[in-house]
C-alpha cells in the first residue's frame, strides 16, 4: 500500500516532467480534449438549461392543478376521435363546484372556468396584438402561481357583476405603460374599455413558445359579453394535496361523467390533463435531444482520446529503454502500468481544467449575449468534466501503457 | 570510505584451500536458453553451470555471440532460462513470473549500464532514489540513504546536478550509486567502462576494486582482457557453453 503511494507520487512527477520537457507536443494533444470537453461542457450546460426551463415553465401549469379540457396535451393518432367531442362548458364549473362542496371527503378544492381568445389590447398610441386574453372568476388566483406584483386581482363582486376591470401581464404592462402606473388606467381590448386593477409579475415563456406575461384576464361576465357568447371554456381544477393527484383525477373524471350524464358503458368524452402528462410527452423529446446532443459532441472528446492514445503509445516508444531501467531498478507491471495510464490522464486533466475554463467563459458571455437562452453552469458539471477527463485519460492511456508495462526487459533494455 | 554500503552480513564462510569463499549466491545448473527467430532455433546458450559464491569477483568473458549477454540477462533475473535450474541466494529462480524477478532485481541486484541508463530528467538524487521508490521505501529513507550513496561514490557535492551536467565518469559512479543503494546482493556490470575514456574507465574499476574490498559480490561483463584482469575469476564463454573458468 505504501509502495503503491510512493510509485503513485512518482509517476504524477514523471507525468509533470513529461510535460515540461515536451510542451509543444502536450499542449497540442491536450487541445483536442479541451475542445472536447468544451464541446460536452456547453451542451451539458444547454441541457440543464433546458431543463431548468422546462420545469420552470411546469411549475407555472401547477402541480396540483387538474385541467378539463377538449384535448388531451399528449399527441394523439386518433384525432377526430376528439374533435367531434362536445365542448366544455363554463357552467360544468359550477356544478363541479357544488358536487365538491357536497362531498366532505373530497380531493378537489375548486374548479375554475377559463375561456380565452387572442385579442389586441390598446392604451392610447400603444397597441399589443396576439394578447391572450383570459375570462375567468375571483377564484383563478386559487389555481395559479401568477402574484400580482402591483394592484391587486379581480375580486368577487367583480367577478360575478362582469364589472370592465383587468388584470394585466408583465409584458402587457410593459408594452401599454412604458412609463407610467398602469393601475386605474383604461385599457382597450378589442375596443372595449376595461379599468386595469392590478399587474401581474413576470412568470416567463412556456418552454420558449408563448409569454405566460403576454396575458389579460378579465371577469367571465364581460368576456362572455363582449367576446363570445358561446361559453365555451376549460376548466381548472385545483386539488388539495398533490401527492394524491391521481385519486383526484379519478374523483374529477367521476364528477364529470356526472356533469356529462354518460351511462358506464361510454367512455370519456373530455380529457384531464396534468402538468405530468406533458412532461410524459416532452420527456423523451427531450432525452433524446440530451443523448443525440452529448453523443456528436462526445465524438470530438473522443477524437481528442485518440490524440491522447497515439502520443502516449509515443512516449513509450520513445521511453522504451527507460521503460527497461525501469525493470531492471526493480518496477512491476502495473509500476510501468501505472506510470503510463498517470501520464494519459495528467494530460487529459490539465486539458479538461482548460477546456472547463473556456467553457466557463463562453457561458458567461453566452448568458449576456443572449440573456434568454437557456444555459446553466453547475459545480455538479463541473465535477462530470473532471470525472469524464479522468476517465478519458485512463481509457486511452490504457492500451498503451498496458504495451508498455507488457515489454520484456531485456529487449527494452537493448532498445536504442 | 565506505560508511554507508554495509557490507553484507558475515556469514559463516568454508575456507578450503583452494576456494577460500563465502556462501553461494548463485547457484546455475546446466541452463540453456533459446530464441525463436522465425523458422530458426537460436542456441545462446547450451547448457551453462556455474556457481559464484559471496564476496566473489568474477568476470563473464567472450566474444560476440558467445551467450555472454543472455548469460548476464539470466543472472540478472531479467530473462528467465528455457531449461535448467537457477537458484539465486537457494531461491528457486527458473519457475519465478515477471513481477517476482522484478523483486528480486530490486533487492538483490544491483545493475551497472554501459550506457549507465540514468534517468536523463531527473537529477542525481532521484536517479539513485529509484531502486528505493520500488522498494517501498519512505521518502526521508530513501533521500537519507541515496545521499549517502552518492557520497560513497564520491559525488556528495552532485547531488541535484542531471545527468547532462555530468561527465561520464560522474555518470558511471551515479550509476554505481544507484545499484548499490538496496544494499543487493550482487552487482552486475556490463561492459561498465565501455563508453569511457581508459583513465575514467580505471577510476571505475578502482572504485569496483574497493567495493570488492568491502565485501561486495561482483559480476562483471566484459570483453576487454584489461577490464577483466581486474577481476579474481575470470570464465570465458564461446558458442553458448563454458570455455574456462580461471581462479586468478
Amino acid at each position: 500500500m505504501k509502495r503503491f503511494l510512493y510509485e503513485l507520487t512518482e509517476s504524477w512527477k514523471i507525468a509533470a516532467a513529461q510535460m515540461r520537457a515536451n510542451k509543444t507536443r502536450s499542449m497540442l494533444t491536450a487541445l483536442g480534449v479541451i475542445i472536447g470537453i468544451v464541446a460536452v461542457t456547453l451542451m451539458g450546460t444547454a441541457i440543464s438549461g433546458i431543463q431548468i426551463g422546462f420545469d420552470k415553465s411546469m411549475s407555472v401549469l401547477g402541480e396540483d392543478v387538474l385541467y378539463v379540457e377538449q384535448w388531451p396535451w399528449a399527441r394523439v393518432d386518433d384525432w377526430w376521435k376528439y374533435r367531434d367531442r362536445k365542448k366544455i362548458k363554463t357552467e360544468y364549473a359550477e356544478q363541479l363546484n357544488h358536487m365538491i362542496a357536497a362531498s366532505p371527503n373530497s380531493n378537489l378544492v375548486i374548479a375554475v372556468p377559463t375561456s380565452s381568445f387572442l385579442r389586441s389590447v390598446k392604451y392610447q398610441d400603444n397597441q399589443v396584438n396576439n394578447v391572450f386574453v383570459l375570462g375567468t372568476t375571483s377564484d383563478f388566483i386559487l389555481t395559479s402561481t401568477v402574484d400580482c406584483q402591483e394592484g391587486r386581482f379581480i375580486n368577487e363582486i367583480e367577478s360575478r357583476g362582469g364589472n370592465n376591470v383587468c388584470v394585466i401581464g408583465y409584458d402587457v404592462a410593459d408594452a401599454l405603460f412604458p412609463t407610467g402606473n398602469p393601475l386605474n388606467k383604461s385599457v382597450l381590448i378589442n375596443g372595449q374599455p376595461f379599468k386595469v386593477v392590478g399587474v401581474n409579475s413576470r412568470q416567463g415563456t412556456f418552454l420558449g413558445l408563448f409569454s405566460w406575461d403576454s396575458l389579460v384576464v378579465i371577469p367571465l361576465p364581460a368576456f362572455k359579453k363582449y367576446f363570445s357568447a358561446k361559453s365555451e371554456s376549460d376548466i381548472r381544477v385545483k386539488v388539495k394535496d398533490k401527492t394524491k393527484l391521481a385519486d383526484a383525477k379519478d374523483e374529477l373524471i367521476g364528477l364529470m361523467r356526472r356533469v356529462r350524464g354518460l351511462p358506464p358503458e361510454k367512455s370519456d368524452d373530455f380529457t384531464v390533463n396534468e402538468q405530468e402528462a406533458f412532461k410524459s410527452t416532452l420527456d423523451p423529446v427531450k432525452n433524446s435531444i440530451a443523448v443525440a446532443g452529448l453523443f456528436i459532441t462526445g465524438l470530438s472528446l473522443f477524437v481528442g482520446a485518440i490524440g491522447i492514445m497515439n502520443i502516449t503509445f509515443v512516449s513509450v516508444k520513445e521511453r522504451t529503454k527507460e521503460i527497461g531501467t525501469r525493470k531492471a531498478l526493480g518496477a512491476r507491471r502495473q509500476t510501468i502500468l501505472l506510470q503510463f495510464l498517470i501520464e494519459s490522464t495528467a494530460l487529459c486533466l490539465v486539458g479538461g481544467f482548460i477546456g472547463l475554463f473556456f467553457a466557463y467563459l463562453l457561458c458567461l458571455s453566452i448568458a449576456s449575449a443572449f440573456p434568454s437562452f437557456p444555459i446553466h453552469f453547475s459545480l455538479g458539471l463541473v465535477l462530470i468534466s473532471m470525472f469524464v477527463s479522468v476517465m478519458t485519460g485512463l481509457v486511452s492511456g490504457f492500451a498503451p501503457a498496458w504495451t508498455a508495462s507488457r515489454l520484456d526487459p531485456v529487449t527494452a533494455l537493448r532498445y536504442e | 570510505m565506505n560508511a554507508v554500503i554495509a557490507p553484507p552480513p558475515p556469514e559463516i564462510a568454508v575456507p578450503t584451500a583452494t576456494q577460500p569463499r563465502g556462501p553461494v549466491v548463485i547457484d546455475i545448473e546446466n541452463i540453456s536458453r533459446h530464441y525463436i527467430m522465425g523458422e530458426e532455433t537460436v542456441h545462446a546458450l547450451r547448457g551453462v553451470t556455474l556457481r559464484i559464491h559471496r564476496n566473489e569477483y568474477i568476470a563473464i568473458m567472450g566474444p560476440s555471440g558467445s551467450g555472454k549477454s543472455t548469460l548476464m540477462n539470466m543472472v540478472g533475473c531479467l530473462d528467465t532460462p528455457s531449461s535448467g535450474r537457477y537458484e539465486f541466494n537457494g531461491k528457486n529462480v527458473s519457475e519465478m513470473n515477471g513481477d517476482e524477478l522484478a523483486a528480486i532485481r530490486n533487492r538483490e541486484i544491483g545493475f551497472v549500464f554501459q550506457t549507465f541508463n540514468l534517468l536523463p530528467r531527473s537529477n542525481s538524487l532521484h536517479n539513485v532514489e529509484l531502486p528505493l521508490i520500488y522498494a517501498g521505501i519512505d521518502p526521508e529513507t530513501r533521500e537519507r540513504r541515496a545521499m549517502g550513496a552518492l557520497q560513497n561514490v564520491g559525488l556528495g557535492d552532485r547531488l541535484h546536478h542531471k545527468p547532462n551536467e555530468l561527465s561520464g565518469g560522474q555518470r558511471q559512479r551515479v550509476a554505481i550509486a544507484r545499484a548499490l543503494v538496496n544494499n543487493p546482493s550482487i552487482i552486475l556490470a556490463d561492459e561498465p567502462t565501455g563508453n569511457l575514456d581508459s583513465k575514467t574507465g580505471e577510476e571505475i574499476m578502482a572504485l569496483f576494486e574497493s567495493l570488492y574490498q568491502n565485501g561486495h559480490t561482483i559480476v562483471l561483463v566484459t570483453h576487454e582482457l584489461d577490464i577483466s584482469r581486474h577481476a579474481r575469476r575470470v570464465v570465458h564463454l564461446r558458442d553458448g557453453l563454458i570455455e574456462s573458468d580461471n581462479v586468478a
